[in-house]
């Protein structure tokens, strides 16, 4: 086994946008559930519209990057509105039941061959780069050292992803220390309570919704900028993988989602690339090595299964905090 | 379909293009084909359908063609060149290729004396994982099979698959009622009971009138040891609702890769999938695995309607998801009701699973989670907790999803089912048969 490779690779996913991506959707569903209370489980449906939002105005109506950019999110505003207004009235369960519903519902207009032109059907998206790529003020070159050696491009988008990671968790955290952020945890705790304060709770939540899904939408978004959409990404074990990395480091935490996220895929990648490793050496030789990673996937749903149960509050959590333990 | 003597006779038949079914000569003409046809899924899957379509030489552009079987419906289109090729994910069996006439210019159709619906060719695709479906095209009359019969064919189809919904509905749907857990987990009970299936008619060689009882009672056990092994234990501990639904959502997970570790991404068929359709009234036909399949479904509804409505059990089971806190104190053993119904709801899941296995057709390792959504439709349109309202339920979406595909493209026949999930919510949150308090 090639140790050496495999600490790089678990090294530079770190800063990798497929990390940033989901710390961005962990971000937004911490807003969602994590401050809000709302269970929603359509997380991969707003990835998915600011993903298309950006690459569809861009090669469909030749707009330039930032200007992708603002369709996505305003995509994604567009996206709560229409889900929050008739189901923020209903139950919990049945709001994480319509937003699964909603979120298949997309994916499955992104995938149909009707919209062909428009979506690329089963192919997804490609070659919407040049306008964001163009704007990169760094010179031609390789920078960095060790695992985290990158070219112009390749720094590019994750500096700009580093930069929306900021300004989103600046944005949470002093919402959420703001008078706003403690009458959306009354609500968490108490919906009655804080309605019979007068509060419109209806109207909260459908800002929560519309903030927090947002911010998932620039995560989509980051998830596009290195290199292609593909419909396949955006199915509901997406959804489960960001909460297994808002659970992990902490659902109504700030930097509970990003920790959960950089680990998830940390142990994500040392697996992909352990795993498969000692199948080659003939640790597992019950398994072949398409096998080895699949099995990675069995110990998220695993990890998963274990967090809520033993530490529901994450790493970062506190027990005090999260009224969905009971 | 539309009987052969009420067409007019097909006059100038222009061009003929050949239906090549041969591996080798197959290749032989991929290899000079232009790259640039529309490719639906041909990097996703390893096998391919493919074909030209033309008139007197000239490639017909936008002509919409559907491939479907063994668990896969793509639609493609023609490109400029008249050329498509749609990725399949198994060899050695047959797709369906519907060409749709609609989308031929005016006055042109498939024209094909030897067959009684000559837009529907049926596509071998052999060791060579490879073949060419070409269609006879030119002018006359299109084969027309009249909205009425189309109609008709659609909805008995979807009472079947309606009914199917409704085995794996009415268990999640108990589960709700007495436990409270939307359990995201029983898509994986349903797929359990096609790959134990599998497990026992490939790999053991039993015949499939044996293999598929040992399924069934393979998922009972499965349900049993769920809830002795997780959920009982979760119940002592006092974990809450939404915690119990996000471990449903890792247990959905794991299983649904733990089939993949051992199936593979592939699509896996049954003995007996491929059994002719035999004509039975009108244009309606079924395989006997289709009518197999309905008359089970309705028998093991009508027993476990007897079970819930005059045993004891049922009765405490209707007790229970009513109000377990009087059920209790009535003297009724709620943890065992609820063992119970977990069995239940395992058992009716993994019949369900064996079924869909047959309808789709082929077991896949996700096969559960394609009709999960579906199954959440139907228990919430029917009334979330109601056995009688999932079935209620089931049948209406699975008609709908059969009937809605006359008007909506074929690849998007299951958004109409979740858009009536939506719609539902809006002007009648508690279902059909649901109360009003339940939906807070």
């Amino acid at each position: 086994m090639d140790w050496l490779q495999i600490l790089s690779n678990t090294g530079s996913s770190i800063l990798s946008p497929a990390t940033l991506a989901y710390a961005l959707a962990a971000l937004g569903l911490a807003v969602h559930f994590g401050y809000a209370g709302l269970l929603n489980m359509g997380i991969a449906g707003f990835m998915a519209i600011g993903a298309y939002g950006y690459a569809i105005s861009i090669l469909t109506f030749g707009f330039p990057w930032w200007g992708g950019v603002l369709v996505g999110l305003v995509g994604a505003v567009i996206f709560a509105l229409i889900l929050g207004i008739p189901t923020l009235r209903l139950r919990g369960d049945y709001l994480a039941i319509v937003t699964i519903a909603a979120a298949e519902v997309l994916r499955l207009l992104f995938l149909t061959t009707a919209f062909d032109e428009v979506t690329g059907s089963a192919d997804g998206l490609s070659g919407y780069h040049s306008s964001f790529r163009d704007a990169n003020p760094i010179p031609q070159g390789t920078y960095g050292f060790g695992p985290w050696e990158y070219n112009e491009t390749q720094w590019w988008v994750r500096i700009m992803g580093i930069i929306t990671l900021a300004f989103a968790i600046l944005l949470v955290w002093s919402l959420m220390r703001s008078p706003w952020g403690r009458v959306l945890k009354g609500i968490r705790e108490d919906e009655d309570a804080v309605r019979a304060l007068g509060k419109n709770v209806f109207s909260y939540k459908l800002q929560a919704l519309i903030i927090g899904g947002v911010i998932a939408a620039a995560g989509g978004i980051v998830y596009a900028l290195p290199s292609a959409i593909s419909p396949g990404v955006y199915v509901t074990s997406l959804t489960f993988f960001v909460w297994t990395a808002l659970l992990l480091g902490g659902a109504a935490t700030v930097f509970g989602p990003v920790i959960g996220a950089v680990i998830f895929w940390v142990i994500q990648t040392l697996l992909s690339n352990v795993l498969p490793a000692m199948v080659q050496a003939g640790v597992l030789p019950f398994m072949s090595s398409i096998q080895a990673q699949t099995l990675r996937f069995v110990l998220v749903g695993v990890a998963l299964m274990l967090i809520v149960i033993f530490r529901p509050q994450g790493i970062l959590g506190n027990k005090k905090e999260l009224t969905f333990v009971k | 379909m539309a009987p052969a003597a009420d067409r007019p006779t097909r006059h100038r038949v222009r061009i003929v293009t050949g239906v090549l079914a041969t591996a080798i000569a197959a290749m032989a003409l991929f290899a000079a084909s232009p790259a640039y046809a529309d490719e639906v899924d041909t990097d996703t899957y390893p096998y391919r359908v493919s074909g030209n379509v033309q008139l007197d030489g000239n490639p017909l552009e936008d002509v919409e063609l559907t491939v479907d079987g063994n668990g896969i419906t793509t639609v493609v289109e023609t490109d400029a060149e008249g050329q498509w090729a749609v990725g399949v994910p198994e060899r050695n069996v047959s797709y369906s290729v519907t060409l749709n006439e609609d989308t031929l210019p005016e006055g042109i159709a498939v024209v094909d004396e030897t067959s009684e619906t000559p837009n529907v060719r049926e596509a071998a695709v052999g060791a060579g994982g490879r073949v060419t479906v070409n269609f006879f095209i030119g002018e006359g009359e299109r084969n027309v099979t009249s909205f009425f019969d189309q109609f008709v064919q659609r909805l008995v189809n979807g009472l079947n698959f309606g009914l199917m919904l409704g085995l794996a509905a009415i268990g999640l749907s108990l589960v709700f009622g007495t436990t409270g857990i939307s359990n995201f987990a029983h898509a994986e009970m349903v797929t359990f009971g096609a790959v134990m299936t599998l497990m026992f008619s490939t790999l053991f060689g039993f015949e499939i009138w044996l293999a598929i009882p040992l399924a069934v009672v393979m998922g009972a056990a499965a349900g049993w040891g769920l809830d002795a092994g997780l959920w009982r234990p979760l119940r002592k501990k006092g974990v809450g609702i939404v915690q119990l639904m996000i471990v449903s959502i890792g247990l959905s997970l794991t299983a649904r890769y733990v089939f993949q570790f051992f199936i593979g991404g592939g699509t896996i068929q049954l003995p007996g999938a491929d059994a002719p359709k035999i004509p039975l009234f009108g244009v309606v036909s079924l395989s006997v695995i289709d009518m197999a399949s309905m008359g089970l479904s309705i028998v093991v509804i009508l027993v476990f309607a007897w079970w819930l409505l005059f045993t004891r059990l049922g009765k405490a089971t209707r007790a229970v998801s009513d109000n377990p806190s009087l059920a209790a104190a009535s003297g009724i053993d709620v943890d065992r009701v609820v063992r119970v119904v977990w069995v239940v709801a395992a058992t009716l899941a993994s019949l369900s699973g064996v079924l869909w296995a047959y309808f789709r057709p082929g077991i896949k390792w996700d096969m559960g989670a394609q009709i999960l959504l579906l199954v959440f439709a139907a228990v919430t349109l029917g009334g979330l907790g109601t056995a009688f309202g999932a079935l209620i339920g089931s049948i209406i979406v699975g008609m709908l999803v059969e009937v809605s595909s006359l008007w909506i493209p074929a690849d998007l026949k299951y958004v109409g089912a979740l858009g009536v999930l939506i719609i539902v919510l809006l002007f009648r949150p508690q279902g059909i048969l649901g109360r009003r308090e339940r939906i807070g």
